[in-house]
């Protein structure tokens, strides 16, 4: 296995070929938030929270997507850096419909602990308050487009785990939702499973089960990469 | 961030503004328990809905804790003055952080004027066959179009998210105030939303 090299906020580090910058950044422990990656997906570079400096690259690079190469000189938490990610998470705040207060997945919300780490107090840029539905015609779940962030986690997790590609993103823009089938009802798409692997991905509370109210959600986002591992390793956690 | 007006020996002068919120974070004020004891050694409340009779706001406050968006002309017209009067402003509450539930009414009609479409929503719509708006100028206060944040309408010093910001929350905001030292905002403890 070859191995390249690079530094990390002048840490030496050494990760196996073909490992992206964002492994590359948890061996230097540098704490690099990310909101639509997560292990066991293909990453997308949707949230932008994962962005960091390469020295000579000229721009920022998101470090899920963005492959460690030999001599690399990275930096994460530059001021600069610091000051993109809480913008990012105030934009995420100000597009969309997110009360915490009335939310079923308030204390256990990606998007409300990252506004945490990122030191978000309140947001500069006014809220829109976009027109969005509420898709209840699943008997088991409800998907709340209005705390949806757009991370396509369930996009994906259907895709590559579940194999029954459910959903997808419609539209472009700022008219960008999570569509069901061929933008149907969730509830009339012969091909969901009812496996639920949507809503434990879910960072936000916009994919819930019905008997969940207020601050009841309390989703398992491990399991993608619980599957990936046991699929293609043949290894469990239990074993 | 104004300093507040902290001489040697003078007692600080408090404030607690009720705008469109529930009251919870007056509750949570309240659960400050016996904090209020040495906050009463320390401070005069001088304006408050759980703490004082006095309806007009006064002059030279020093800090203010202001709970509930901004949803009505009264809460504007109040808005103002509290900043006019005041040396430190602290933004109390997600209802004023966020405008939060209040501001769940600016989904209606594209929240450019979401008063018009709440009232009748709530006045004609769901009423029996008698409904009719609200009016009584110079009594009942007009909606705002728009359902705001503190901060959209007057500079804010401090933001005390939460909703409500818990007693432990208030208490570590205020300590360091009431010294002239601005609190350290930052992590779960003191930051989350909700």
């Amino acid at each position: 296995m070859s191995v390249v090299t690079l530094t990390v906020n002048g840490h030496d580090v050494a990760v196996p070929a073909g490992a992206s910058l964002l492994e590359a950044t948890r061996v230097a422990q540098a704490g690099v938030p990310t909101l639509c990656h997560l292990d066991g997906l293909t990453p997308v570079a949707a949230c932008r929270l994962c962005l960091v400096e390469v020295e000579g690259s000229g721009k920022l690079l998101a470090a899920c997507s963005t492959a460690a190469a030999e001599g690399m000189v990275v930096h994460t938490h530059t001021p600069q850096l610091q000051e993109f990610r809480r913008m990012a998470v105030e934009l995420i705040f100000a597009e969309g419909n997110h009360v915490c207060a009335v939310c079923v997945a308030n204390t256990h919300c990606e998007l409300q602990d990252m506004a945490v780490s990122v030191g978000m107090d309140h947001s500069r840029f006014p809220y829109q308050y976009p027109h969005r539905s509420v898709d209840a015609s699943h008997p088991q779940f409800t998907l709340d487009h209005n705390r949806c962030i757009l991370c396509t986690r369930c996009v994906r997790v259907c895709d590559e785990i579940e194999g029954a590609h459910v959903w997808d993103i419609g539209s472009r823009g700022g008219h960008c939702h999570i569509v069901a089938g061929l933008d149907e009802p969730w509830g009339q798409v012969q091909a969901c499973t009812s496996c639920g692997k949507c809503v434990e991905v879910c960072p936000t509370g916009a994919l819930f089960r019905n008997s969940d109210t207020t601050a009841e959600k309390q989703p398992d986002a491990s399991l993608p990469a619980l599957l990936r591992s046991a699929r293609e390793q043949h290894r469990w956690n239990n074993q | 961030m104004s300093p507040p007006l902290s001489a040697p020996g003078r007692r600080l002068r408090l404030a607690t503004v009720w705008l469109a919120g529930c009251s919870g974070c007056h509750m949570s004020f309240l659960d400050l328990d016996e904090f209020l004891f040495d906050l009463a050694e320390r401070a005069d409340v001088v304006f408050s809905p759980v703490g004082t009779d006095a309806k007009i706001y006064p002059e030279n406050v020093d800090i203010a804790l202001v709970e509930g968006a901004v949803a009505n002309v009264d809460n504007l017209e109040l808005a103002l003055q509290v900043r006019e009067r005041t040396a430190l402003v602290i933004s109390f509450g997600d209802c004023a952080v966020t405008a939060n539930v209040p501001g769940l009414r600016n989904l209606l009609d594209g929240g450019h004027d979401s008063a018009k479409a709440v009232l009748e929503r709530g006045y004609l719509e769901l009423a029996d066959a008698t409904g009719q708006l609200p009016f009584a100028p110079g009594i009942v206060p007009e909606l705002l179009p728009r359902v705001l944040p503190l901060h959209a309408v007057i500079p804010v010093d401090l933001y005390l998210p939460g909703c409500p910001p818990s007693a432990e929350r208030i208490r570590e905001a205020i300590t360091p105030l009431l010294a002239g030292e601005r609190p350290a905002m930052e992590g779960a403890a003191m930051l989350r939303f909700g």
